[in-house]
């Protein structure tokens, strides 16, 4: 395992994240920021904390993902692991929603959770904002807002740790099993 | 030998012992038979699993594609009202397809056997079979024969154990735990699945379970079971955290194994001034169908202390995680 991105990076990437999506959202419409499991998450979840610190007027909801049930590798897999409720517990119809993951690779991820999120409405417009953009991608999915561009191997794992998941930040690559 | 020496004491530390979920655990069981192979970890597991397709329930678009492309046969070769219609509206609110066979009007009655007709239907393609069966071992016995996975819905008088973990659920659900609770199960002990599974979930989740009911029905050997025995409702009424309540199975009757349904109803029913002698928020259980004014009187079943529908709802996000966490697990 090789570290990648130290904590002070992560947080430079993360505030990058963030400064992309301020500078483009809408100020008057009802945001809704959405973490998919488990990073995705607490990502999101620092995010909306800094939004109402920063932005005290606006109207943020918080929502969670999971995406287990969406996924389109099921079948293939040999042990099934816990799966998680999803909580989104506001209207998303007419929002402005912006869905979180830590790490965009093939987009498969991104493909399930567009399919979850319309389960449960019909947002004015979805954006995509992820940490880390590592390329790779399988779909036709792109993210809106980067943290941090990166390029990687295909056979090669990266990971982020987040104090509140690992007890330490930073951004790790490992060879796949 | 006495079976009475047999008791596990009351005291027991192992018996309250609280089981925890372990980080990282993972499903790789193909079949769900009963409770009695399953370890800890796994009936948390499926516990936990039922807590997230709670909130499926909850949407506007009660469907998720987890199972999309499966076909998912219930065998019913007993009568069935709840458990048929649960799983089938479980299998349906994760996108598989389902086809139904019961044993009447069926070919069962030109004497093919159950396993010609299991592999038959599984011939066409099905993924996952939900099968009940008057014999008890029926499903294991077809869990060895054929490479769908199997679903134990009741057999015989052996298992039932998607009820007993809706039970269990419920439980959980209301108490907020399980070690060290106190669950009475009423009725008709030596015939019931329903008791086995709860005694074998409960007990390996750390509860304290004592069966009721009169001697003919409730053996004393069932105490190896690690459960307490009592011939007394009145009893054990006031230390009870949950009662669940049996129904008492008329076709049993002509075996004379309990002099009349009203002597029955006497001493084994539970009305409005038993339940003024139970603990203040005690829960009361029934499996159903209910005999209305012999196990449960109306005030009681449809009262405050009931979860009764509360665990039908539950069975139903239930079996939608066994039928998920059984369904993708291929060698």
């Amino acid at each position: 395992m090789k570290r990648l991105l130290t904590a002070q990076q992560l947080d430079k990437a993360l505030d990058a994240l963030y400064d992309a999506v301020t500078a483009d959202m809408p100020k008057k419409e009802r945001i809704a920021v959405i973490g998919i499991r488990t990073r995705g998450e607490t990502i999101a979840r620092r995010f909306v904390a800094r939004l109402a610190e920063e932005y005290p007027k606006l109207s943020v909801d918080f929502g969670i993902l999971d995406i287990t049930f969406y996924r389109d590798d099921l079948a293939q897999r040999r042990g099934i692991p816990l799966v998680r409720a999803t909580e989104i517990d506001f209207d998303l119809d007419d929002t402005w929603a912006l869905l979180v993951d830590d790490v965009l690779q093939t987009g498969r991820s991104i493909r399930a959770a567009l399919d979850a999120l319309h389960d449960f409405g019909r947002p004015q417009c979805v954006r995509l904002g992820v940490l880390i953009d590592r390329g790779g991608r399988e779909l036709p999915i792109c993210a809106d807002y980067v943290g941090k561009k990166l390029s990687a191997p295909a056979g090669q794992r990266i990971q982020v740790k987040l104090r509140e998941n690992d007890d330490q930040e930073g951004a790790y690559v490992f060879k796949k099993a | 030998m006495s079976s009475k020496r047999r008791k596990p004491p009351r005291r027991d530390v192992r018996l309250h012992e609280e089981v925890t979920a372990e980080e990282g655990f993972v499903w790789t069981r193909k079949d769900l038979l009963g409770l009695d192979e399953l370890s800890p970890q796994e009936i948390l597991h499926i516990l936990d699993t039922a807590e997230s397709f709670k909130e499926v329930s909850t949407r506007s678009i009660k469907k998720v594609p987890a199972l999309r492309g499966k076909v998912v046969g219930l065998l019913f070769f007993e009568d069935s009202t709840r458990t048929r219609m649960s799983f089938e509206l479980a299998a349906s609110r994760m996108s598989a397809d389902t086809i139904l066979f019961t044993s009447k009007g069926s070919s069962v009655s030109k004497g093919e056997t159950t396993l010609d007709t299991v592999k038959n239907i599984e011939a066409m393609g099905v993924d996952v079979f939900v099968i009940r069966h008057s014999q008890s071992g029926a499903p294991h016995l077809l869990a060895k024969q054929v490479g769908a996975s199997i679903i134990n819905a009741g057999d015989g008088a052996h298992e039932h154990p998607t009820q007993a973990l809706l039970d269990i659920f419920t439980i959980r659900q209301r108490l907020g735990r399980l070690a060290g609770v106190k669950v009475a199960i009423v009725g008709d002990i030596a015939h019931s699945r329903v008791a086995r599974s709860n005694i074998l979930g409960l007990r390996k989740l750390g509860a304290d379970v004592t069966v009721v009911g009169p001697p003919t029905l409730v053996p004393n050997a069932i105490t190896a079971m690690g459960c307490r025995v009592s011939h007394s409702l009145d009893d054990i009424l006031d230390e009870m955290d949950v009662i669940n309540m049996l129904r008492i199975q008329f076709e049993r009757f002509g075996g004379g194994l309990f002099p009349s349904l009203r002597e029955y109803s006497k001493l084994y029913g539970l009305g409005a001034q038993r339940l003024s002698r139970c603990k203040k928020d005690v829960l009361i259980m029934h499996p159903g169908p209910i005999n209305r004014g012999v196990e449960l009187t109306s005030e009681v079943a449809d009262g405050p202390n009931s979860c009764i529908l509360q665990q039908v709802t539950n069975g139903l996000a239930i079996r939608m995680a066994v039928l998920y966490l059984v369904s993708p697990v291929r060698e």
